[in-house]
């Protein structure tokens, strides 16, 4: 393991961006960050939660696939993508670091979307130890570790270092690099952090919410259970929780024209919005009760389901946080799990 | 065709011929720019195929695999890409992608059956194609019947190929019917559902059908009252797609994505998702 | 004075329901924590005992569901309404998207709603509980024990600049009846007028390119209420869920604020429910300080069936070069 003191923060970051880009949380307003290429003298935010997930560095919300050119009856493709360089993604939370499993499993199985791929191929994901969980937190329900996060290198911050431990060979070749502004270190403090969450982490309140009844093949248990109508009575229709998601990935793909040409480009969708499913020929979720019920059950039991039961949620609380009418994801577990919020 | 690597950037065809069908629908056989056949294909599967600043559309590929010349794809005119596609004039270039999609099980569960084809309007398309390459490979099924409908005799989709080839070919039966009477139309009058329940098949076959909603229903019903399971009826479903290879999650329904484990689907496997298609 | 607390409210709702007066009516529900308030709409008292909350947490504005929910049957429907929740309420009877007679209104007594991001700003995550006591918010905290805060602090921005504490339309209320009030509301929007334009720009920029196109903003506003919006038309060519480059970032957000100009009333649901914190108000509130400078103090929601300035020609209107000089000031 490795240390690195914190009055040295910027210089092993001027380090790593000295050979990749980096990227790290940064305040924004009053307690918001989110990330942000790093320039020199930036200062690195200790918010929990950035307000969109690190998936934007991987799967952006919008990312231009392609060009054409068109002269006559003829059509040409461009594919103008530049050569791809390595990037550091620091800083990012244990539950977010587990999203990218969900999106691989989507992105990466064949035909792999090589638009994602290359970003993981190239990106290096320096997780951070969750030192204060909040109230919304609740990845243990999902079998997540904030006080071991997964990552290519982990980091503890404490008072005064941040502690690197390196999990991957990425990881290995990165930390490799940064041996100037980094001491060799018995990881001992970053132990008793790790205790210190783990303390943490049983006595936050949704400590206990488990999954157990939802899951792989569980379509017909809930998929009629009345409570979806009082659940998605309120509901605005609006993206809110699928953009903040950090394992959303449902996308549209359209095209925009230029001035010389035109640009196909995808952008993130939401299955909450009305013209998702909507055909020339119809409209298969024809209320927003359909439309609800099909992100929640697509996180809790379809993509179960298709992955060996891994859930498409890794409770990192953003939805709770910002839904306009705070509906989330563990009101619906517990509603549908028949235990009475009081 | 296009690397696999690549699934979303398509390849460049051209549309090589195009066949007036019905007043509403048009029959485009496409080759990539050099006269080749744009990739191999089972029956069922799909293709997207655009025009760039128009749009992209998921299609069922109406030509049958057993055809090595060229691929076709018969479009109804209803959207915007459709539309655009109508108005195009043959020498246009269009980009394709795919194919995708499960196709029929021609090779397994078709073999050595009866076989029943049920189709409505442009319903026929995609069973175009599972019946020419059961017509191409003959020895493998047994007999075959084609039950099949439209508003109108103006609508019925390869009048031509019906009349000429289906008609002609002593092992395969053909059954024709539109909506209502018409001038200089002899043959049978009424819903194809009726006509099913009426022509009275033989439970033993393996039925394919494709069609409007309210058609599939109602002959789902008839075929059941004939003492068919759902384990002999084959459907293909039309959901709004995006990206054709089970990512873009626009038509997940239940766990499947219709454009990469559908879109044929047994009854008995639809009627374990949830009714949302 | 009685104190106007949940129970009153419920007791009031359950008149309601048993002399058939209404069969349902919108509330707010209580969440897991102190802050996660959902509206919602109860049946029985039964239902409200066990859900329903009135509290520092009760911001959402309930006035936009009634458009779909009076459609739905002949019975009326209750609904609390906060001061300036019948503004929009309001508004919207002045542009028929309900009917009056399909709602039962009982008007509930607001000293402003409290902001939990300015909690989290002040004490970090981690919060067990919020009380408030007087003018003051204990909030438990996971790390650092109990904390206090003057609630005049932690306020909602918009309840900050109140702009009224008096109700503008109600069947019945519940408690005195306030004042509209002088407010600051348009100090923010001076500040942003006396930058330069460059300035106002990168500001709006910054903003706006943190937007991800949630529309909630939208979906939230009780000025929105077209049936179909041209942002979900397909048909329409500038329907984007994501911006496809910088201006298509910006449009949308100035679309919107020129459609609802001389409609929006001011009631700050926009920034309230913006996950990325945009400050989306300002935009709106620039229109109607215009308004107010260009056409006379006008207050949309404060009258059923005023006409707005923009939508009503008099032979005093100022001129359109007036206009311009004046919005470069």
């Amino acid at each position: 393991m490795r240390k690195c003191l914190l009055q040295n923060q910027n210089k092993l970051f001027d380090q790593i961006s000295s050979f990749a880009s980096l990227y790290i949380p940064v305040e924004t307003t009053g307690g918001n960050a989110s990330f942000k290429k790093y320039e020199q003298g930036m200062v690195m935010s200790d918010v929990l939660k950035t307000d969109r997930s690190p998936k934007d560095l991987f799967f952006p919300q919008t990312e231009n696939l392609m060009e054409f050119k068109t002269s006559g009856k003829n059509i040409e493709v461009i594919d103008n993508r530049k050569e791809s360089e390595d990037f550091v993604v620091f800083g990012v939370r244990g539950c977010d670091v587990k999203s990218f499993e969900v999106l691989d499993r989507v992105f990466l199985v064949e035909p792999v979307d090589t638009y994602y791929a290359t970003r993981r191929e190239h990106g290096i994901i320096v997780s951070m130890a969750c030192g204060r969980p909040a109230e919304t937190c609740f990845c243990q329900t999902f079998g997540i570790d904030a006080s071991a996060p997964e990552g290519d290198i982990v980091c503890y911050k404490t008072e005064d270092a941040l502690y690197l431990d390196a999990k991957t060979e990425k990881g290995k070749n990165l930390l490799s690099k940064l041996a100037d502004v980094t001491e060799e270190s018995d990881g001992k403090e970053a132990l008793k952090q790790k205790e210190q969450i783990k303390t943490v982490l049983a006595k936050l309140p949704l400590a206990n919410l488990k999954a157990d009844s939802f899951g792989k093949d569980k379509t017909k248990e809930f998929f009629d259970a009345p409570e979806w109508q009082i659940l998605s009575k309120s509901c605005l229709g609006c993206g809110t929780c699928t953009f903040v998601c950090p394992t959303c990935q449902c996308y549209d793909i359209k095209d925009f024209k230029t001035k010389d040409g035109v640009q196909r480009f995808r952008c993130w969708d939401s299955c909450m919005y009305s013209e998702f499913t909507k055909m020339s020929a119809g409209q298969p979720r024809l209320t927003q009760l359909e439309r609800f019920r099909q992100r929640f059950m697509h996180k809790l039991v379809y993509y179960p389901t298709n992955n060996d039961g891994l859930f498409s949620c890794v409770g990192c609380g953003r939805c709770i946080s910002k839904c306009p009418i705070s509906m989330n994801i563990v009101k619906v577990m517990k509603a549908l799990g028949g235990i009475d919020n009081e | 065709m296009n690397n696999i690597n690549e699934a979303l950037i398509p390849a460049v065809c051209e549309i090589v011929a195009i066949r007036q069908d019905t007043p509403d629908v048009k029959t485009f056989r496409v080759l990539t720019p050099d006269g080749k056949k744009p990739f191999i294909h089972k029956p069922g599967q799909c293709a997207m195929l655009s025009m760039p600043g128009v749009g992209e559309a998921l299609f069922s590929i109406t030509s049958s695999p057993t055809n090595k010349e060229y691929i076709e794809f018969s479009i109804k005119k209803c959207g915007c890409v459709t539309e655009w596609l109508h108005a195009a004039e043959v020498g246009q270039q269009i980009t394709v992608r795919g194919p995708y999609g499960n196709g029929f099980p021609v090779e397994t569960e078709f073999k050595g059956k009866d076989m029943l084809f049920i189709a409505g309007g442009i319903g026929l398309a995609p069973v175009r194609s599972v019946i020419n390459y059961v017509r191409d490979n003959r020895a493998n099924y047994g007999k075959v019947d084609i039950v099949y409908g439209s508003r109108s005799k103006d609508d019925l989709v390869f009048f031509e190929e019906i009349i000429n080839e289906w008609k002609n070919d002593p092992t395969v039966n053909v059954h024709l019917t539109i909506d209502r009477e018409q001038e200089g139309w002899d043959g049978h009058v009424g819903f194809v559902p009726s006509y099913v329940k009426e022509l009275g098949f033989d439970s033993n076959k393996t039925a394919v059908l494709c069609g409007p909603p309210i058609m599939i229903k109602f002959t789902l019903q008839g075929l059941a009252e004939l003492g068919f399971s759902n384990e002999q009826v084959f459907t293909t479903l039309e959901l709004r797609m995006k990206c054709g290879i089970g990512k873009c999650g626009r038509c997940n329904v239940g766990s499947k994505y219709v454009c990469k484990d559908g879109p044929v689907f047994r009854m008995d496997q639809l009627e374990e998702l949830p009714d949302e298609y | 004075m009685q104190k106007i607390n949940r129970e009153v409210l419920i007791n009031k709702a359950n008149e309601l329901l048993s002399n058939g007066t209404i069969n349902r009516v919108f509330g707010w529900e209580k969440g897991d924590f102190s802050y996660d308030v959902t509206p919602t709409i109860y049946f029985t008292a039964d239902q409200m005992n066990k859900k329903f909350i009135f509290d520092d947490f009760c911001g959402a504005n309930f006035s936009k569901y009634l458009v779909a929910e009076t459609k739905k049957d002949q019975n009326k429907v209750g609904v609390f309404l906060k001061p300036c929740d019948t503004y929009s309420f309001n508004q919207l009877l002045t542009e028929h998207r309900f009917d009056k007679e399909k709602v039962y209104a009982i008007g509930v007594p607001c000293d402003g709603m409290v902001d939990e991001k300015k909690i989290k700003a002040f004490f970090g995550e981690g919060i067990s509980s919020i009380t408030s006591e007087g003018d003051e918010i204990i909030v438990d905290t996971l790390y650092d024990g109990v904390k206090k805060v003057k609630k005049a602090d932690v306020l909602q921005e918009r309840c900050q600049n109140c702009k009224s504490k008096k109700h503008v339309y109600y069947d019945e209320l519940i408690g005195e009846d306030g004042e509209v009030l002088d407010s600051n509301r348009f100090d923010e929007v001076e500040k942003l007028e006396k930058m330069t334009a460059d300035e106002r720009f990168a500001f709006w920029q910054n903003e706006l390119s943190k937007c991800i196109r949630c529309n909630a903003c939208r979906d939230v506003c009780p000025a929105c209420t077209c049936e179909k919006c041209v942002f979900n038309n397909p048909n329409s060519g500038v329907e984007n869920k994501s911006p496809a480059n910088e201006f298509e970032e910006k449009m949308f957000h100035i679309i919107r604020a020129f459609h609802v100009a001389g409609r929006c009333t001011d009631c700050g649901e926009c920034s309230r429910v913006c996950p990325q914190g945009i400050p989306l108000h300002l935009l709106n509130r620039k229109f109607i300080k215009d308004i107010n400078s260009f056409y006379g103090n006008y207050q949309a929601g404060e009258q059923e069936g005023s006409r707005a300035p923009l939508t009503n020609y008099t032979k005093e209107d100022l001129e359109p070069s007036e206009a311009v000089n004046k919005g470069d000031n």
